[in-house]
């Protein structure tokens, strides 16, 4: 079993067009790294110049956003879906 | 005693639309003596937001042509602000609306519109406004004799409002004194119609276009076009002088700041253009810059960064 990580529109030019990437469980922070070893231009996007996500950035685990979680510690167990939720664009 | 003067009561709800206020900014930072920046305060709108303008001058438009008649619906997609225009005109002209927008839209613009009584169609947020474009368009071909599809992208009434109002209101209230005008890209009305007014008024004026870092930003109504699949047709590509990139994390800061050092509390957007409004009044040694704060704070105060230990108030300018 593995995890799904639901790409917006906006970001799938960095990751090879694809609408669903999966990954192995285990904490939201790690399943993201992963993802952007994978494909370092996403990466460019979701993370600072530290290495932390960019404040703006919404990742939903399930449906519930981290920050109301564990923040990046949240584990996604095995079948869960982490969402990367875009900001809304244009009028 | 203080009299009732006749001439203070509004008509109607639709006399509210525009001359709003240009406030001078001069608190949230030191501009060079000769320089001074100004902004037009589109909260005084009554649906509350910049938005207002073009959708009267749409709903007006497709009156005029014939499109809306009594009995029919406004249909539209929308990040939110013109959906609250819509909503507010259409309920006091007596036409029903329908919108379709990302089902992350903030809750307090969905929790608005509803209180309005609009109908709202909420499509896949990771498929961003292109879905809700879809959705709408669907239902109109599906039963195009109910609705008016005002198309606030590609309908040239959204920036003749602007060339009509906003430009015109700019360079009335700045006494002609305007010489850049700066204003981030969504639907590009605003840029285009103000834009292209201003330079009507004074072919030497500068045009700056906003435009967010990259395609996954926090600047809710602004549009990375470089990445769209959908260029609004009312984008014209030939108008600006300059395009200034401001990040997120920069508006976040500067919509705290103005809050906390001006008493404004702007949306984020509004926050983005007093970015590069500032970046450009610094690098001047006379001028006046005008820019325009799209709506409030009211609709994004359940954003967490007006408590984010990490922002810098003031960053990025």
């Amino acid at each position: 079993m593995a995890v799904t990580i639901t790409i917006p529109t906006a970001l799938r030019q960095y990751a090879g067009g694809q609408a669903r990437v999966t990954a192995a469980s285990g904490p939201i922070g790690a399943v993201l790294k992963g993802l952007t070893e994978q494909y370092p231009q996403l990466g460019t996007q979701l993370y600072n110049e530290q290495g932390q996500l960019r404040s703006f950035v919404n990742i939903y685990v399930g449906d519930e956003d981290i920050r109301h979680l564990q923040g990046v510690e949240t584990s996604v167990p095995d079948g869960e879906t982490v969402s990367i939720i875009p900001a809304i664009a244009g009028g | 005693m203080v009299e009732f003067q006749r001439d203070d009561a509004r008509q109607h709800v639709l006399e509210l639309v525009g001359n709003t206020p240009l406030l001078r900014l001069n608190r949230i930072a030191s501009l060079p003596p000769g320089v001074s920046l100004f902004a037009k305060a589109e909260w005084y709108n009554p649906g509350g937001s910049v938005k207002d303008r073009p959708a009267l001058w749409m709903i007006r438009d497709g009156e005029r042509r014939g499109l809306l008649r009594p009995g029919m619906r406004i249909a539209d997609a929308t990040s939110g602000n013109t959906g609250i225009a819509y909503a507010t005109l259409g309920a006091a002209l007596g036409y029903p609306v329908t919108l379709a927008l990302p089902e992350n839209a903030s809750l307090e613009r969905r929790r608005m519109l509803r209180a309005l009584g609009a109908e709202l169609i909420l499509t896949d947020a990771g498929e961003g406004m292109d879905a809700a474009i879809q959705a709408i368009r669907e239902l109109v071909a599906s039963t195009p004799e109910r609705y008016f599809y005002p198309d606030q992208y590609n309908n040239p009434a959204n920036v003749q409002s602007h060339y009509d109002t906003t430009g015109a209101e700019i360079w009335r209230q700045s006494g002609g004194q305007v010489t850049h005008f700066v204003a981030a890209l969504g639907t590009c009305g605003t840029f285009t119609g103000t834009g292209r007014r201003l330079r009507a008024e004074n072919p030497n004026i500068r045009l700056v276009a906003v435009q967010p870092d990259g395609p996954y930003h926090a600047l809710e109504g602004v549009k990375h076009l470089a990445s769209t699949a959908h260029v609004p047709g009312i984008y014209d590509a030939t108008l600006a002088d300059a395009t200034l990139v401001v990040s997120s994390e920069a508006a976040l800061a500067m919509a705290r700041r103005l809050a906390r050092a001006e008493g404004l509390l702007v949306g984020i957007s509004a926050a983005a253009n007093v970015v590069a409004a500032l970046r450009v009044a610094r690098e001047l040694e006379t001028g006046t810059v005008v820019t325009i704060l799209c709506d409030s704070a009211a609709k994004y105060l359940s954003g967490p960064f007006w408590d984010e230990a990490t922002l810098t108030e003031g960053e990025g300018i």
